[in-house]
């Protein structure tokens, strides 16, 4: 990501941004009076290009590019410590969670690999009821280009029980993928028919 | 009646969305109203001039005025009609700005409620008959409930100026808060040492009687006239007979009662007095941790008293005291950090709060004024401070900054640093909040002079490591985590309403906010006065103050107190019920609902029994005259004709 010393912010800052992302998040982004607590308690501040602290930060001015295409947002582990001790009752989480969808949306992702495991994971609980993990991992590995990561693992995860060669028998598995064709209905729905008039109510922040 | 109106425009606050011309003009046409106008300020002094000028020129025998609320300009203009020679009740008064014009920008939608509010006023003012107050006497004794550094202040000024002042205290000593810490910022000056010599004074003065260990039982009465019951709570000690020789304490076997004037660092014997320069000096027993009064087998207090004071039978006792106004100085509890399960929640010995720290600091403290650690006792050579806590949280419930951590915690880690110069202190702040005289200076000096490492972020946990702890926070202003080991956390735990605020408001009838601070009657205007009259208030119990705040506030309360003393008698409310003997059954349900126990019997010639209200006591609630069958009892001011007149208005 790159950094600037000096920013326009009648120039940059994009207020229809803080308002979808309070939106769709439901959380109030203004509350936020940066005290660091996310940044202390979040365990990939290591590796975050931007700390939590400063995403929220730049929500608050406006900086939909910064944002989305950050790679915090992808690292995020979703552990949500952020949102157990925000002071101001703020999901950061969530945020964040709404921050990775937007960014999809965009076509901004940082993150390719991170996403490709998103849906592999996820195609997975829709096919097989459950994760099945020996599916999954070479199924992502391959995607992400990098066929032979962890496979040392492999012998001993095996060895353990942890990985199986047949996935586990789930009842009902369809009502499982039924799951998502009503989330993924309910979502394109949502957004075809709410977004412009329940958006007029709200001032822009 | 010849009645007139006068409009308020209010400068713009009410004729930008009234149009007051209007009002007045529609005014002119409601029955008995011979002049109507609007007005520019009507509460100025030429506005209130031109009302009195009417009244002469055109022969009014009622005014209403149709401007603010009456909370603010009522007794204004109650006063202008007297001047100019009507009784001041043949005045009324229509809220068209808080009630219409503050409300709605609709304008004509305004205009005619407006035109409403001022017809339904005429309509009462019709009704209205001149009513007079009488003369109480005042009873020239002050109450102050609470004996913390406000209360003592409030006290002595008072005492000062010749008055009876009756202190309570729930403790068993004075001083409060104060009595507790070590030194108080920005002068670095001991605590107890400003602070000793005024309780001192509470003690030795004549016209100053204390009860410690005592609460507020009950308040009856007014202004001028309250009585008050004070329960004595059991001590086991007869305080008139204990010098305060300290013998029992020292023999005593039960040495692991709960030490509270050390926040819990230590131990206290069962029966003790907690420091050295208490007042009163006596000894009080915790009844948890006595051994004899837990059935077993000791009293060795009672045999080694030189003056025989212990009395294991002794009860909590009810005294009346009657005064003429109270002052209440109930002060603040501090905030329990045990709800921070991030920074521990209370298991760490060594995670203390800010107020353990000053017992720590204190000589007269656990550690004789050495610094310690609590759980293993030796010397911290890493100290850490964490402000905000319990403050500027909405996910604890305390979004509101408590004012004195910022500057309690700077003066913590200076002395910390004059104790221990090889110490190393740190400060997690958010921001500094430090707007008194002297005070933003002295948070520079602690980082300047003292080298106190601030640091801009909270702290996301505190875990152990060996026999340190870690903090893990964040630099927000560089963007990246932070740890430090340290040997001692000190919490900047913040101000929460004094234990019982509520229970006791509602003996006082005065309001508080939702924390439990008790409500001034005006933020800015009447800072110390409740809405309750004869009411004050001075110290934290309004909300988080620092000592001079506390301080200036006693006085304040002192000077509303005196100016209320300096006269003789007070004019009693007229707005009080009132029986028509000729039409009362005596059926007696207004005194059974009467909830101030304003109204008695009384026997006319002949045996025959009517209702009679005591206007002293009565507060004109008017639940008497909607219970009243055959409509006897009326509440002046406020009659049945009066509202129905308003109603029939309203809905003709």
């Amino acid at each position: 990501m790159e950094r600037t010393n000096t920013l326009s912010i009648q120039q940059s800052r994009d207020s229809e941004f803080i308002r979808e992302v309070e939106e769709e998040s439901g959380q109030s982004v203004s509350k936020c009076y940066q005290c660091g607590n996310c940044m202390a308690s979040c365990v990939y501040t290591f590796a975050y290009d931007y700390p939590v602290t400063q995403i929220m930060r730049l929500i608050q001015l406006g900086q939909r590019d910064s944002v989305l295409k950050s790679d915090a947002i992808w690292l995020c582990a979703n552990c949500q410590a952020c949102t157990t001790r925000c002071p101001n009752n703020i999901d950061v989480a969530q945020v964040m969670e709404t921050l990775r969808i937007m960014s999809r949306k965009e076509h901004t992702v940082s993150q390719p690999d991170i996403q490709a495991f998103y849906d592999e994971f996820l195609r997975s609980v829709k096919t097989f009821g459950r994760v099945f993990e020996t599916g999954l991992l070479p199924v992502y590995n391959f995607r992400a280009k990098k066929p032979f990561t962890d496979l040392d693992l492999a012998p001993r995860l095996l060895k353990k029980g942890k990985l199986t060669f047949f996935p586990a028998m789930v009842k009902k598995r369809q009502k499982i993928a039924e799951i998502f064709e009503v989330v993924k209905r309910d979502r394109f729905s949502k957004d075809g028919k709410t977004r412009p008039e329940a958006h007029s109510a709200k001032t822009d922040s | 009646m010849r009645i007139g109106v006068f409009v308020c425009n209010c400068g713009t606050n009410i004729a930008g969305t009234v149009d007051t011309k209007k009002v007045a003009a529609e005014a002119l046409g409601f029955a008995d109203v011979v002049y109507a106008t609007n007005y520019m300020y009507t509460c100025s002094e030429p506005g209130q001039q031109e009302i009195q000028r009417a009244i002469a020129e055109q022969g009014l025998q009622g005014v209403v005025v149709a401007a603010c609320s009456p909370r603010m300009h009522e007794p204004t203009f109650r006063r202008a009609v007297e001047k100019a020679g009507l009784n001041r009740y043949m005045f009324e008064m229509a809220n068209i700005r808080e009630h219409v014009s503050w409300i709605g920008n609709d304008r004509e939608a305004n205009t005619s409620k407006a035109i409403d509010l001022v017809r339904m006023a005429v309509a009462k003012l019709r009704f209205n008959a001149p009513l007079f107050s009488s003369k109480m006497p005042v009873n020239k004794r002050l109450l102050v409930i609470g004996g913390g550094v406000a209360g003592i202040q409030a006290a002595l000024d008072c005492a000062d100026g010749g008055m009876d002042v009756v202190m309570v205290e729930r403790q068993q000593y004075i001083g409060g808060k104060m009595a507790k810490l070590d030194k108080t910022f920005p002068t670095i000056d001991c605590s107890s040492c400003i602070l000793g010599p005024k309780m001192v004074d509470v003690a030795q003065k004549e016209n100053i009687t204390l009860y410690a260990a005592s609460e507020i039982e009950s308040i009856s009465g007014y202004i001028g006239n309250f009585t008050v019951e004070i329960r004595k709570k059991t001590t086991f000690v007869n305080w008139e007979a204990c010098t305060g020789c300290g013998a029992c304490m020292e023999k005593c076997p039960s040495k692991k009662a709960a030490d509270y004037f050390n926040e819990g660092l230590g131990a206290a014997r069962a029966i003790n007095i907690p420091f050295p320069q208490a007042i009163p000096k006596k000894a009080m027993i915790d009844a948890a941790y006595c051994r004899q009064l837990n059935g077993k087998k000791c009293g060795v207090c009672a045999k080694i008293c030189p003056v025989k004071a212990i009395d294991f039978e002794m009860k909590d006792e009810i005294v009346t005291e009657k005064v003429g106004a109270i002052i209440v100085a109930t002060g603040y509890d501090l905030f329990d950090h045990a709800v921070y399960g991030e920074y521990g929640g209370g298991r760490y010995p060594d995670v203390i709060s800010g107020l353990q720290y000053e017992r720590i600091l204190s000589a007269s403290g656990p550690f004789g004024g050495h610094i310690r650690r609590p759980s293993d006792g030796k010397e911290p050579k890493e100290i850490v401070f964490i402000s905000c806590v319990g403050s500027r949280d909405a996910s604890v419930g305390r979004p509101y900054c408590s004012g004195i951590c910022c500057m309690y915690i700077a003066k913590q880690a200076i002395l910390t640093r004059d104790h221990l110069p090889e110490s190393n202190s740190y400060v997690f702040y958010m921001d500094i909040r430090s707007p008194g005289k002297n005070y933003d200076e002295f948070v520079r000096r602690a980082q300047e002079e003292y080298g106190v490492q601030y640091i801009r972020g909270r702290v996301g946990k505190i875990y152990r490591r060996g026999e340190r702890m870690v903090v893990q926070g964040a630099d927000t202003l560089l963007g990246v985590q932070v740890e430090v080991e340290a040997d001692l956390v000190v919490l900047a735990t913040g101000v929460e309403s004094s234990l019982g605020a509520g229970e006791l408001a509602e003996k006082l009838r005065i309001s508080y906010d939702q924390y439990g601070f008790y409500m001034e009657s005006h933020p800015k205007l009447r800072p110390v006065e409740t809405n309750t009259a004869g009411v004050y208030l001075a110290g934290a119990c309004q909300g988080p103050k620092d000592i001079p705040s506390s301080v200036a506030q006693g006085s304040a309360a002192a000077s509303k107190v005196q100016s209320l003393f300096a006269h003789d008698t007070i004019e009693t409310n007229p707005q009080v019920a009132l029986v028509n003997e000729r039409n009362c059954i005596a059926c007696g349900k207004c005194i059974q609902v009467c909830p101030f126990g304003a109204i008695q019997w009384k026997e006319l010639r002949g045996g025959i029994k009517k209702a009679e209200v005591l206007a002293s006591v009565c507060q004109g609630c008017g639940v008497c005259n909607a219970t009243c069958p055959p409509k006897a009892i009326q509440l002046q001011h406020a009659t049945d004709n009066q509202i129905l007149a308003e109603v029939n208005e309203l809905c003709a």
